[in-house]
């Protein structure tokens, strides 16, 4: 295991019924570092994140968090950790203020006022913190699913195609926004459809298929990898 | 969030809490139907029980009246079989209905009508088990219970205040504390909530087991106040029913709204019963349709809709 390495994942693997969504997927994350997962739909992206984070239980495999085995623990354990997420149809407490979503999560990290309204500032819900979260449009939503997570002081941060449905001035803002989590030291695993939101971000990427991992390493490389080509254009 | 009112030394919906007491207690001093005043209380305590399961855990119990029934026989054993006197058997009948409630506990896998239909299903064993005719040397099976030698209706009436006062001090309490807010949360979304680090099991089991000791509590209070009683008066579903009407009247998850909606309801129901009995279950029916189709919410949201805050 690489001393450097926040996450470990090896060989994890997941199936529902007859289909295998993650089948042997390893991969290794560091502090601070942004890592995108690419693949076509169903080629188990999400239910990665899903394992990762304590949604799903893994049939196989290990993930070691900080050197900790961690696939064992409940998803809240995970929380207290330092893994977090957000998620691709965001899931606010919508019948609570944008305040009262940030106030649960800042009780169990410890985060006060002062942190809770620099989060909200930070991704431009100050104005908003007093509405409920069901009055939000989308764009609004994803960002509170994010002050959600960043509250409860992640060190991990598993971002689930944040990018969906944001115009283009939303996704260079919220490019910058993901820039400046990770230059704190968090470490990001970012799935994302939208591979030039995902240039903005990192050069690292692995792509997956089947549930599988068919290349690692730079963005561009991928894109003109012959197996990564294949199965985004179904030939 | 502003946990406590400024400057008045209680938590918000606090007051609200003490006047009503205030009222029970004052009012056999000048309305004299106390069995009337002693019901409105019962149900105003299962109202804020069922407050503390649905409003705040979004769990619909209809079979809430299966820990009414036994905390009814909880204490009632414990005062016929331990010779306890009542007060102590009152706490006797919480135990019972919060130790059937562990029991239960895996109910709270489900979710919606199954776990509505299931707690339903729970409480109907319950109640065939304890008038089952074998189990008459301990229940008394279907021949019912006689509490007459410790019938004191004044102290039992004193009880109902106290278990009313504990009762709105839970919600108190939930409305204005931390674990209120996550339970509010794991209604909303309880994945989003376990990330945000609650331990969803626990607090959901906590909010049952407060649930169930309320109703126990209020069941032996009844128990102790009418001192006869058969099985099926305690184990009735209308019991049940009433409490989720009167608390989803008003509106959940608010101190104010299960208050205001078994005030309201719970006395047009005696209002008709007494003045109009044949159109009773028509007016009560129409009532509950209206609620359904333009009032989901309950009344705490007419007055949210127009940015009023409701305790």
């Amino acid at each position: 295991m690489s001393p450097s390495a926040l996450l470990v994942v090896e060989r994890l693997s997941k199936h529902f019924g007859a289909f295998q969504a993650l089948d042997g997927l390893s991969l290794k994350l560091a502090s601070g570092e942004i890592l995108g997962l690419v693949g076509p739909n169903g080629s188990g992206k999400t239910t990665a994140i899903n394992v990762i984070s304590g949604v799903y239980t893994a049939d196989a495999g290990t993930i070691h968090f900080d050197g900790q085995p961690v696939g064992g623990l409940p998803i809240h354990r995970r929380a207290h950790l330092g893994i977090n997420r957000t998620f691709q149809v965001p899931k606010p407490f919508k019948g609570l203020t944008v305040s009262e979503n940030l106030e649960i999560a800042a009780v169990y990290s410890g985060a006060g006022r002062d942190e809770i309204g620099k989060c909200l500032e930070f991704l431009e819900l100050a104005p908003l913190a007093g509405r409920e979260a069901a009055s939000l449009n989308s764009a609004q939503q994803k960002r509170l699913d994010l002050a959600r997570a960043l509250i409860a002081r992640p060190r991990l941060l598993l971002v689930d195609e944040l990018a969906a449905g944001l115009n283009p001035a939303e996704l260079q803002r919220m490019a910058q926004t993901l820039m400046t989590i990770a230059s704190s030291g968090v470490a990001l695993l970012v799935v994302e459809h939208l591979l030039s939101f995902l240039r903005e971000l990192t050069s690292r990427v692995v792509v997956m298929d089947a549930g599988r991992e068919i290349f690692e390493g730079p963005l561009d490389v991928a894109a003109r990898d012959p197996q990564v080509i294949d199965i985004f254009l179904g030939g | 969030m502003d946990y406590w009112a400024k400057g008045c030394g209680l938590p918000r919906g606090g007051w609200y809490s003490v006047g009503v007491v205030a009222l029970f207690i004052v009012l056999p001093f000048v309305y004299g139907n106390h069995d009337l005043l002693f019901n409105m209380m019962m149900y105003l305590a299962l109202a804020q029980g069922i407050n503390v399961l649905f409003g705040f855990t979004g769990y619909l119990p209809f079979g809430y009246v299966g820990f009414f029934g036994s905390g009814a026989y909880g204490a009632s054993l414990a005062v016929l079989l331990l010779h306890l006197p009542p007060v102590l058997a009152l706490l006797v009948g919480a135990v019972i209905a919060v130790l059937l409630a562990l029991l239960l506990a895996p109910l709270l896998r489900l979710s919606g009508a199954y776990f509505a239909i299931a707690s339903l299903a729970a409480s109907e064993v319950v109640y065939y088990i304890v008038s089952n005719p074998h189990l008459e040397s301990l229940t008394q099976g279907p021949y019912g219970i006689s509490l007459a030698r410790a019938y004191d209706a004044d102290a039992s009436y004193a009880a109902m205040v106290v278990v009313l006062a504990l009762a709105f001090g839970v919600v108190v309490y939930l409305r204005n504390s931390h674990l209120g807010l996550a339970l509010q949360a794991i209604r909303e979304e309880p994945v989003s909530a376990e990330f945000a680090g609650v331990n969803v099991v626990r607090e959901r089991t906590c909010a049952w087991l407060l649930s169930a000791a309320l109703a126990g509590l209020a069941g032996g209070t009844y128990a102790w106040h009418v001192s006869v009683f058969y099985p099926k008066s305690v184990f009735d579903l209308n019991i049940s029913v009433f409490a989720i009407v009167f608390t989803l009247f008003g509106g959940v998850a608010t101190l104010l709204g299960p208050i205001v909606g078994t005030l309201l309801l719970y006395g047009l129901y005696n209002w008709i019963g007494i003045s109009q009995p044949e159109y009773f279950q028509l007016v009560f029916g129409i009532v509950i349709v209206m609620l359904v189709l333009f009032l989901p919410n309950g009344l705490a949201s007419l007055l949210r809709r127009v940015n009023v805050h409701v305790p």
